[in-house]
């Protein structure tokens, strides 16, 4: 038995060093995992929390309303009640929180035609029209009204 | 990068986030480096394990290039990676699910357990003998790499040479789940009808086993030829009979997965063979089958159906082996850059645009490839592979 | 040198203790913990979008929406989401014509004739929040995640950018931010959801062809939606367990 431990004491090395490198690797373990790793799953938890730290750039309708109600009585009965504010506005937190910061004007024309051009793909039964013929290419506010477009049209015609 | 550039080469339809390629020709480099070091080992382990005694010129030479190899490999990984500086994490928090993490665990299994070790108790005698023998730093060197133990009695050689035959013995599953770990990486992606199926895998190891065959091959042929010596020819005629039965073996699988796909016909078929008529023609039918299987398994077969002399064989094992590289380089590269150039949506294809200089470009590729070979030199100064060459790095020192 | 058998376990042994005890004290009181989220209760809310192909008229708005929310870079291979032009002509349906110009980010050109009697529909595209996500199992260090309210979130401080889980997902939604070098990718607009705000995409989508529901609340009206229409998802035969579900969604769709 010794002689075999004598003649095998290279290997007791070998194995002494592989068992001072798992050590190793687990002190470097305890060092570097974050501390709230895998307390719901195989994650660092604090990665919820980054990920909702992200600012808000639209502010959402129910925001707009708190403010200007007017434009939701004057949406009451047309399709555009569904429509929100910053679809056509754009991105308007920095003005909801604070009202000095004046939200850019809107070109109609462009905004509009976004979604009203007729184009192949469009389901049927959306209003959407050709900008040449309709109307003879005039400014779309100059009849309708952006909040109820049905109105508008109507006294028009 | 240019990418506006990119996105005009693409044709027909991707989904927009597919147009850049994500995983580059480092990433080709990967497998065929790993690979080589698997088929390095199988050829080693002929003979540890399966006493075939005519390959033993080759046994260390081929161990020391598995490590040169082996070595090398993680580098196309950290050059690649977004944040090389967080690839510990794989080792402190390994997701079981990936195969990825769980590769860490067989890479370091294998170059610590099996390759060092091995290594390490083949050599140890002559390490001891040279410590012995040396003065100053050579001598510190050689002592450290005997971890200080002086003992090489016949009891210590003997227990050396037995655990080194277990080492070899678990070695071989082991290189075969280092190399076929690679090929899951890719064939477990159901996402990606070209990567994905079960054949991925073993086509790998094979292909590796066949790659590394060869390399040892060459390698061997060519430092013989360098350092004028005579080079023994039942040697290299078993390791060539090998190298043949291989890859017999690696082509059929191949040809396999083809018909198989062919036969099938499903959904991702026409889109996958346009794109190997197209962009992939040169890599994939020129180059990996013609030039890489066909040409070289036909100069095999000639060396073992007709006796042809001594220079001839030299020179159709020469050809057949780099061919061989260069072929199974080439598969690698259709597979990996291949699977990206087709659209998920089975409706478009993009282009590959290999940058020079850049960090994941052809520059570091090619020097990454050199680097196992200077390493290797390196190895064979410290860890002589031959007797009589060791013999004489004694001869100075003793003298002295 | 020779070692007693028994010196060498006791000393082993003492070494081995005094290391996991190390390695624990320093993970107690050296590694830092992260805050929780307040008020917002993960486990109440499992979260699912719906798309209606019926109603998306292909305006663009989303994809503006989402890149100017989530600060997504603007050149024309990142996208978090995306809109595409089917053109189906007659019975082919292994062969569409399909364009995503830009993603859509300025909408779509007038390509096709309104009355060449094929069938042409937008299908918008975004991450599917799969519940058994071929990403999140792919993914080597836990760097993404199927969260407990069921959004596939990225920790972009652990993500080692391997491109793992972009290769892994069927659905083309993940994309390298080349200016942090992590993966990226549609989140839910996890920073609204928490808030009870509506997705940025949800918000400025100006026919109701996106919508976000809470499969978990009762009241949701994606119950009703759910119970009401015939819906697909994307690659069903992956079994990804996808939540995008796409209403009026056409057979020739990828």
């Amino acid at each position: 038995m010794k002689k075999l431990l004598r003649d095998g004491s290279h290997l007791l090395r070998v194995a002494a060093l592989f068992g001072a490198g798992i050590a190793a690797f687990f002190v470097m373990r305890g060092l570097l995992v974050p501390s709230d790793f895998g307390r719901y799953g195989h994650y660092r938890a604090g990665a919820l929390a980054d990920n909702q730290k992200r600012a808000v750039s639209y502010a959402g309708k129910p925001a707009c309303l708190d403010c200007h109600s007017d434009v939701a009585d004057a949406q009451k009965g047309s399709l555009h009640a569904t429509v929100r504010c910053e679809a056509c506005h754009g991105p308007l937190a920095s003005h909801a929180d604070n009202p000095d910061v004046k939200p850019a004007k809107l070109a109609p024309e462009r905004l509009c035609l976004t979604c009203h051009r007729s184009i192949a793909g469009r389901p049927a039964k959306f209003p959407q029209i050709d900008p040449d013929e309709h109307a003879g290419g005039v400014e779309c506010t100059s009849c309708h009204q952006p909040h109820h477009p049905e109105q508008q049209e109507e006294k028009k015609s | 990068m240019d990418t506006s550039a990119l996105v005009h080469a693409v044709e027909g339809y991707m989904y927009p986030n597919e147009v850049d390629l994500q995983w580059s020709v480092l990433i080709v480099l990967y497998p065929f480096i790993t690979g080589l070091v698997a088929g390095a080992f199988i050829l080693a382990s002929l003979e540890r394990v399966f006493n075939v005694a005519a390959v033993k010129p080759t046994y260390r030479l081929a161990l020391l290039t598995a490590l040169a190899f082996l070595l090398v490999a993680p580098l196309p990984l950290q050059l690649h990676l977004g944040h090389p500086e967080r690839s510990i994490e794989m080792y402190l928090t390994p997701h079981t699910s990936s195969a990825m993490a769980m590769f860490g665990f067989v890479y370091l299994w294998y170059l610590m357990a099996v390759l060092v070790l091995e290594i390490w108790l083949d050599y140890r005698k002559d390490i001891v003998l040279t410590a012995r023998a040396s003065r100053g730093w050579k001598r510190t060197l050689y002592r450290v790499l005997a971890l200080g133990s002086d003992n090489i009695s016949e009891g210590a050689l003997a227990i050396d040479d037995r655990v080194g035959r277990f080492i070899t013995i678990i070695g071989i599953p082991s290189a075969f789940l280092l190399h076929g770990y690679v090929g899951f990486i890719f064939g477990s992606v159901k996402a990606n009808p070209w990567w994905s199926t079960p054949l991925m895998p073993i086509v790998f190891l094979f292909s590796a086993i066949v790659s590394g065959i060869a390399l040892v091959l060459l390698v061997y042929m060519a430092i013989s030829f360098l350092k004028g010596r005579e080079i023994d020819m039942p040697c290299v005629d078993t390791i060539a009979r090998y190298f043949f039965y291989a890859f017999l073996i690696d082509f059929s699988l191949e040809m396999l997965d083809l018909i198989h796909r062919i036969y099938e016909a499903d959904e991702s078929f026409k889109s996958l063979d346009f794109m190997v008529h197209t962009r992939l023609y040169v890599s994939q039918i020129v180059v990996q089958i013609g030039l890489g299987t066909l040409v070289p398994l036909a100069l095999l077969a000639l060396t073992q159906l007709v006796r042809l002399s001594e220079p001839a064989r030299k020179t159709f094992y020469s050809i057949a082996g780099s061919l061989a590289l260069v072929g199974i380089f080439a598969m690698r590269w259709n597979v990996v850059i291949g699977g990206q150039l087709f659209s998920k949506s089975f409706l478009g294809y993009t282009t590959y645009k290999m940058a020079f200089a850049t960090r994941e470009g052809l520059l570091p590729a090619i020097a990454l490839l050199v680097l196992p070979f200077v390493i290797l030199a390196g190895l064979i100064v410290l860890l002589p592979p031959w007797a009589e060459e060791k013999k004489a790095a004694e001869a100075p020192e003793a003298a002295a | 040198m020779t070692l007693d058998r028994r010196e060498l376990f006791a000393t082993a042994g003492k070494y081995l203790i005094v290391t996991a005890a190390t390695a624990k004290v320093i993970e107690t009181f050296l590694a830092g913990a992260t805050p929780e989220p307040a008020a917002y209760a993960v486990a109440d809310h499992w979260w699912a979008m719906i798309l209606d192909i019926e109603k998306c008229i292909g305006c663009g708005n989303c994809v503006r929406a989402c890149k100017a929310e989530n600060n997504v870079p603007l050149e024309a291979e990142y996208f978090r989401t995306w809109v595409e032009r089917y053109h189906v002509r007659g019975e082919d349906m292994e062969h569409p014509d399909v364009d995503s110009p830009n993603g859509g980010y300025d909408g779509f050109p007038d390509k096709y004739a309104k009355n060449d009697g094929a069938r042409t529909f937008f299908v918008p595209k975004l991450c599917n929040h799969c519940a058994h996500s071929p990403c999140v199992q792919v993914c080597p260090v836990g760097a993404t995640f199927v969260s407990p309210d069921g959004v596939v979130l990225v920790d972009k401080s652990y993500c080692l950018g391997c491109r793992y889980c972009v290769q892994a997902c069927p659905y083309g939604c993940r994309y390298i931010d080349p200016r942090t070098h992590t993966v990226d990718k549609c989140n839910l607009c996890y920073h609204r959801i928490t808030k009870g705000l509506l997705p940025a995409c949800v918000e400025n989508c100006p026919t109701g062809a996106r919508m976000i529901g809470d499969l978990k609340n009762p009241k949701d009206p994606i119950h009703a939606f759910l119970r009401d229409h015939k819906v697909q998802v994307l690659k069903p035969q992956m079994a990804t367990g996808s939540k995008a579900f796409y209403n009026g969604l056409d057979g020739s769709v990828r």
